[in-house]
C-alpha cells in the first residue's frame, strides 16, 4: 500500500500491473510512457488477470520486465502471428501486441496485414518513432525522406531506398480493422487522449468485432541523436505533417 | 462399431496423421498448403472445427509456426504440419520454441529438394530435422515413421514426448508416407490426458507471480545456463528415448541401416538376399534423435558391414558412421531428388559388397 504523508492528498501513483522494475529505455523515450498508459488501463478496467501482451524484438522487446502481466516474447516482426495463437485458444482473454515500426512494418508486415485482415481481436499497439532504435538507428521503413540515420547516412533517398510506408493508413481500409488512430505521447493532452484510445481498444476487444490498431507517433532521442525537448520537437514538426494525429477508423455501430 | 472392436480403417497416411491429432486432443493446429500434405490441413478444416480443435490456415509458414508458439506458450495442445520448403521457413521460429521450451508437435511430409524441388517423397531433411536446423544449440525429437499406421501411432508418441521434455517433436515422414493408403487401427481418442500446466501465460491472477515465455538472456551467463540446462535434457531424451527395430541382425553378417520409406525396401531386401543365401539384417532406426547408437556399435562387434541405405546424398550415414566408430565398413545407397530406391537395386549393392567381403575373409 502507498504511504500518504499526513495532511498529504494521494493524485497519483504506480499501477500495481507494473513491476518494480527500473526501465532500460533512454531519457525521454516515449516507450515508458506508453508503457505505464497502457498498464494503467489494465489495471484501472480490472483486466490484469485477463490479460496477456506480446512483446516485440525491438526496444520494447524487454516490455515484460515491467509489465506485471503474463507475456510472451515474439520472433522479430512475428507478433501478431503469436498474438493470434493465444487469441485463438484463449477467446475470452484480452491479447495485445506492442511493437516497433521494423517489427510491425518491415519484417512483420505480412503478419501484421493478415492478423488484420481475419479480423483478429486483439489490439496493436504500434510505436513508430521513425528508425530502429535497438540496433542502432537505422532506417525503418517509416523513416522520412531526407532523414539521416546510420543506414541512410546523407539522408533517405526516395529513388533508391523508397517511401514512408504509412501502413496505419493501409491496414485502415482492411475490414477487419475495427478502430483505427494515430496518437503521441509527448505532452499531457496528448497522453490523455492515447489513455482513452487504450480503454476504447480493451473495452471493443469484448465486442469481438476485429482488429483493434493505435499507432503512437514517438521520439527516438539516441536514434535521432537530440536531447527529448529536441527531439519532441522535431517530432511535432516533421513527424506529424506524415503521420497526422486522430482517428483514421472509428466503429460506426457499436452493436 | 461395437465398443472396444478395435476401429480399423484404410486411410491415406496424412489423413491417419490428422485424424489421429484429433483423438490424441490437440487444441489447436495452424497450417498452411503445400504437397504432398495439403490433406492434413484439409482433412482438418473439415473435421477438426467440429470436434472442438482450433483450425487456422495461416498467411505463410513463418506466421503458423509463430501461432504455434502463441498457442504453445498458452499452454496448448498444438501441431504444425508441412512439407520441406514449408519446414525451412519454420526454423527461426523452431529455434525459439526450442529455447522457450514449449511442447508442440511438427510433422515434416518430405518432398525432394533443395529449392522448390519436386513433390516427390524424399529424406533430404535429415540433417535439418535431427541437428537443430534454424540457430544455435538445440534439438527436436524426431520420430520416423515407416507406415500409415504409425503415421497415427507416432502423433500420441509425439504429444507425449513434447510435453514431458517441454521441447518440440518432429515426425518426419515422406510424400509417399503421406499420400499411400494402407490400413490401420486408429487409436482411441482420450487416451492422452493434458492439463494447461503452470508456466503457461493465461492471464495472471493476484497470488502468483507473472509467467514470461522468452528466449532472451542478454547476460552471457546466464544464457550459458539456459544452454547447460537444455543440453541436459537432451542427455536424458537420449538415455531414455531411443527406439528402433531390428530385423534378422542376430546371424547378419552385413546390416543395412534405413528409416521410414527406405527401412520398407530394406525389409523386402533382406529376404531377396536372405533367399540368396547373404544373411542379411536391418536396423530401422525408430527415433532418428535421439539416435540409436549404441545398438549400431554393438553390432559392429558381430557383422563385417553396414549398408546405410536412404532417399537423399547421404545424412543419417554420418550418425551410422559415428556409432560405428571405425569398427567396421560403413557403406551408403542413396537416391535423391524424389527417386525411391527398389529392393532389387540395394540388393546389388548387397551382393557387391557381400562379393567384397567374402574375398576379404
Ligand atoms: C530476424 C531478425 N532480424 C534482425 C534482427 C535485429 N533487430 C533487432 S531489433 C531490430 C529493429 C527494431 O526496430 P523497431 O521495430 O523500429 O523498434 P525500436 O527498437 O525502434 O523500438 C532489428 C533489425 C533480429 N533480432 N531478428
Amino acid at each position: 500500500m502507498t504511504q500518504v504523508i499526513e495532511g498529504m492528498e494521494l493524485v497519483y501513483e504506480k499501477p500495481q500491473t507494473m513491476t518494480d522494475a527500473y526501465l532500460h529505455y533512454c531519457p525521454g523515450c516515449g516507450h515508458s510512457v506508453a508503457h505505464r498508459l497502457l498498464m494503467e488501463v489494465v489495471q484501472e478496467m480490472g483486466i490484469q488477470d485477463r490479460t496477456v501482451g506480446v512483446a516485440p524484438v525491438g526496444c520494447s522487446v524487454f516490455a515484460y520486465n515491467y509489465m506485471n502481466i503474463d507475456m510472451q516474447e515474439a520472433a522479430h516482426g512475428r507478433a501478431c502471428a503469436v498474438a493470434t495463437g493465444v487469441k485463438r485458444v484463449m477467446p475470452d482473454k484480452f491479447i495485445f501486441t506492442y511493437q516497433g515500426d521494423g517489427d510491425l512494418a518491415a519484417i512483420g508486415t505480412a503478419e501484421t496485414v493478415h492478423t488484420i485482415n481475419r479480423g483478429e481481436n486483439i489490439l496493436i499497439v504500434f510505436i513508430n518513432n521513425g528508425v530502429y532504435g535497438m540496433t542502432g538507428g537505422q532506417m525503418a521503413p517509416t523513416t522520412l525522406i531526407g532523414m539521416k540515420t546510420t543506414t541512410s547516412p546523407y539522408g533517405r533517398e526516395q529513388a533508391t531506398m523508397g517511401y514512408p510506408l504509412k501502413i496505419t493508413e493501409m491496414i485502415s481500409v482492411l475490414p477487419g480493422a475495427f478502430y483505427v488512430t494515430r496518437q503521441a505521447v509527448h505532452t499531457a493532452a496528448a497522453v490523455r487522449k492515447t489513455k482513452k484510445a487504450f480503454e476504447k481498444a480493451f473495452e471493443y476487444q469484448k465486442l469481438n468485432r476485429g482488429t483493434c490498431f493505435i499507432e503512437i507517433v514517438s521520439n527516438c532521442p539516441s536514434g535521432w541523436k537530440m536531447t527529448p525537448v529536441e527531439s519532441n520537437e522535431w517530432m511535432e514538426k516533421n513527424m506529424f505533417p506524415l503521420y497526422p494525429l486522430g482517428d483514421i477508423k472509428v466503429p460506426t455501430q457499436l452493436n | 462399431m461395437e465398443a472396444n472392436e478395435p476401429d480399423v480403417r484404410i486411410m491415406k497416411g496424412n489423413e491417419a496423421l490428422a485424424e489421429a491429432a484429433l483423438r490424441a486432443g490437440m487444441h489447436a493446429y495452424f497450417g498452411y498448403p503445400i504437397t504432398p500434405q495439403s490433406e492434413i490441413l484439409e482433412y482438418l478444416m473439415a473435421h477438426g472445427q467440429k470436434r472442438g480443435a482450433i483450425v487456422l490456415q495461416a498467411e505463410s509458414e513463418v506466421a503458423s509456426i509463430n501461432m504455434v508458439y502463441g498457442a504453445a506458450g498458452a499452454g496448448r495442445r498444438v501441431m504444425i504440419t508441412s512439407s520441406s520448403p514449408g519446414v525451412s521457413l519454420m526454423m527461426e521460429g523452431l529455434s525459439y520454441i526450442a529455447a522457450a521450451e514449449l511442447p508442440c508437435l511438427v510433422a515434416n511430409i518430405q518432398r525432394g529438394g533443395p529449392g522448390l524441388g519436386t513433390i516427390q517423397p524424399s529424406q533430404g531433411d535429415y540433417f535439418q530435422a535431427t541437428k537443430g536446423g534454424g540457430h544455435g544449440d538445440y534439438h527436436l525429437i524426431v520420430l520416423a515413421p515407416a507406415s500409415v499406421q504409425e503415421m497415427a501411432d507416432f502423433v500420441f508418441d509425439g504429444f507425449r514426448l513434447a510435453e514431458t521434455y517441454r521441447n518440440p517433436a518432429m515426425i518426419l515422414a515422406d510424400g509417399a508416407l503421406g499420400q499411400m493408403m494402407e490400413k490401420l487401427v486408429l487409436p482411441p481418442a482420450g487416451s492422452l490426458p493434458h492439463r494447461v500446466p503452470e508456466w503457461a501465460t493465461v492471464g495472471k491472477p493476484k497470488k502468483r507471480e507473472r509467467n514470461i515465455i522468452t528466449s532472451l538472456h542478454i547476460e552471457p551467463e546466464k544464457m550459458e545456463q539456459i544452454n547447460l540446462h537444455l543440453q541436459e535434457k537432451y542427455r536424458t531424451i537420449r538415455e531414455k528415448e531411443v527406439r528402433f527395430e531390428t530385423f534378422h541382425t542376430d546371424d547378419a553378417d552385413i546390416i543395412l541401416v534405413a528409416f521410414g520409406l527406405s527401412s520398407r525396401i530394406c525389409q523386402k531386401t533382406v529376404e531377396l538376399a536372405r533367399e540368396k543365401n547373404i544373411s542379411v539384417g536391418l536396423v530401422r532406426p525408430i527415433t532418428l534423435y535421439p539416435f540409436p547408437k549404441s545398438i549400431l556399435n554393438t553390432l559392429a562387434d558381430i557383422a563385417n558391414a553396414f549398408l546405410v541405405v536412404e532417399m537423399n546424398a547421404g545424412q543419417m550415414v554420418e550418425d551410422v558412421q559415428l556409432a560405428v566408430n571405425g569398427k567396421k565398413p560403413v557403406y551408403f545407397k542413396g537416391r535423391m531428388g524424389g527417386m525411391i530406391p527398389s529392393p532389387e537395386e540395394v540388393l546389388r549393392e548387397v551382393e557387391l559388397i557381400a562379393e567384397h567381403h567374402t574375398v576379404q575373409a
